[in-house]
């Protein structure tokens, strides 16, 4: 039995903008995924704390605020203190091309901005997730 | 990929990676997981499992949040399975309990999980119990299971718990269903929650009323009914302590054995049920299906074949 993809999908900071982050999650789980949603307003601890106890295939953080280029980063330190990195993280929300560049380079998998259609979220979820394979 | 059963001694240590992976590996219910599980339940039997159920909206997570920090102010270790339902159209499923407990965050002391009931019919998948087991061995003391709240699932919670919490929440509206649904009968300890509300009292009053005109489940132990709120922290230390009562009420009037022997019988069956699933699921290239279509064997046949008989 093929067991469901595991998506841990997060707010932090002080960013209200929700609307974007519950689209997400019904589109994952319409594709047949686990999303565990840990509500606003959380920290980069709170998100990586929780993705570890989930065993979450992947972590993806909707921003919307400006804030991208501190919690990003943040999340990916936690996860290499945690010696957790097998945990994939990717992102979306309003967030400037320069910086969706630099993001990539860090080691943020996928980032996907305004208007993305469902199925390249999806299929990039489960291609990112075949790729990194069994753990 | 690392072996299952070589998480076994980091589960045993309480490593929380290791315990999050091997609740994984149990949920997919894969082969190579089944003696690891096998050696992993001879060390289990000594958290008390705490079973929490109530409609949807009643105030669960909530309460399994503000019980958990008094528990943990007392010292204890607290495991949690905080249960959602599937979506029945794809399968997947949006989880969403960790939103109430995120103050829980960051205490090595707590772990919780989410966990879909991936088309279980009563709601409490197999899973869910070996989830369980594993937070049972990695040495977390109270482990509560939050149901969904729907359907069978209230039963089927007094089947895998020692002590069992059914939630009512004043202005839901749901004292009167909550008779009919026999939810009555199945508590252990009765919780009104949401008492910084204003109606809350006359819940508590009904629901108090209600319980004695009804038989209890065991007539040395009368189910209390204890007012909480998680605005105000108001009963939560009383239902703690409740807790303990029924905890040590079960072992001093031996009534523990009862227990112990339904949550065993219930498992087993979960199990078998799951065992056979998966054989059907392998099977069905097989002309059963077919058959019994084209009315050549009886669905009764069929399923003897499928089971060997
Ligand atoms: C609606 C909206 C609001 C609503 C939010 C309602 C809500 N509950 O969500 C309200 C009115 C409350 C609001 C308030 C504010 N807003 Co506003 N808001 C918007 C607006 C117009 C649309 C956002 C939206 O809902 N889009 C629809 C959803 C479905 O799209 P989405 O979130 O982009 O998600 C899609 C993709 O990005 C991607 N995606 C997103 N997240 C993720 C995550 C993962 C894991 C994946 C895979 C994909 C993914 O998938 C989705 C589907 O394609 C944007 C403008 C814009 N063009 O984005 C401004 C905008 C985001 N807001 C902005 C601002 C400044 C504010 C305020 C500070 C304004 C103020 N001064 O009060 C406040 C802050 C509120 C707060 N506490 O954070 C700015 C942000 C500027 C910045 N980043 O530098 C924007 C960009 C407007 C602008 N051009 O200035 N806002
Ligand atoms: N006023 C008040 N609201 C509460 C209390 N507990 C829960 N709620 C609210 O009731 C709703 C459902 O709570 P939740 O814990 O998610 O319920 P569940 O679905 O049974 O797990 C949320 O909006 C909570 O904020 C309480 O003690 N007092
Ligand atoms: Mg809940």
């Amino acid at each position: 039995m093929q067991a469901p993809i595991r998506v841990l999908i997060a707010k932090v900071g002080l960013d209200g903008h929700d609307r974007g982050v519950k689209v997400v999650a019904r589109i994952l789980r319409d594709a047949g995924m686990d999303v565990i949603y840990t509500g606003l307003h959380r920290s980069s601890e709170d998100v990586v704390n929780a993705a570890i106890q989930e065993d979450v295939d992947v972590i993806g953080v909707s921003m919307l605020s400006g804030a991208h280029m501190t919690h990003f980063p943040r999340i990916l330190n936690l996860l290499k203190e945690k010696d957790a990195t097998d945990i994939i993280v990717i992102g979306g929300g309003v967030i400037p091309d320069a910086d969706a560049v630099a993001l990539k380079s860090m080691g943020i998998a996928d980032l996907f901005l305004q208007d993305t259609p469902p199925d390249t979220i999806v299929n990039s979820v489960r291609a990112l997730v075949e790729a990194r394979g069994q753990r | 990929m690392i072996p299952s059963l070589e998480l076994i001694p980091g589960v045993l240590a309480g490593r929380q990676r290791d315990v999050a992976r091997l609740i994984t590996r149990a949920e997919a219910g894969d082969h190579e997981c089944r003696p690891a599980m096998t050696e992993l339940y001879r060390h289990t039997g000594k958290a008390h499992i705490i079973g929490i159920t109530g409609v949807p909206g009643s105030g669960k997570s909530t309460l399994v949040k503000s019980l958990t920090i008094a528990a943990r102010h007392a010292g204890r270790r607290i495991g949690i399975v905080a249960i959602d339902p599937s979506s029945p159209f794809s399968g997947g499923a949006i989880m969403g309990d960790r939103i109430r407990m995120n103050e829980l965050s960051g205490d090595p002391n707590v772990f919780i999980r989410s966990m879909a009931t991936r088309g279980s019919l009563g709601g409490l998948c197999r899973a869910a119990l070996d989830a369980v087991d594993v937070l049972d061995a990695a040495g977390y003391e109270l482990v509560i299971i939050e149901t969904v709240g729907v359907g069978q699932d209230e039963v089927e919670v007094v089947r895998a718990s020692h002590s069992t919490l059914v939630v009512s929440a004043p202005g839901l509206g749901d004292d009167i269903q909550a008779i009919k649904a026999g939810i009555l009968e199945i508590a252990d300890i009765h919780v009104v929650s949401k008492c910084d509300k204003p109606d809350a009292q006359r819940t508590i009053a009904d629901l108090k009323t209600m319980l004695m005109l009804d038989m209890p489940r065991d007539p040395n132990w009368m189910p209390p009914v204890v007012g909480t709120s998680g605005e105000t922290g108001k009963g939560i230390d009383e239902l703690l302590k409740t807790i303990q009562t029924h905890h040590d009420y079960l072992h001093s009037s031996g009534r523990i054995q009862d227990r112990l022997r339904m949550i065993a019988e219930s498992r087993i069956l979960k199990t078998a049920e799951e065992l056979v699933r998966q054989r059907f699921v392998r099977h069905r290239a097989d002309s059963f299906t077919d058959q019994v279509t084209q009315r050549q064997l009886s669905p009764y046949q069929a399923a003897q074949r499928l089971l060997g008989e």
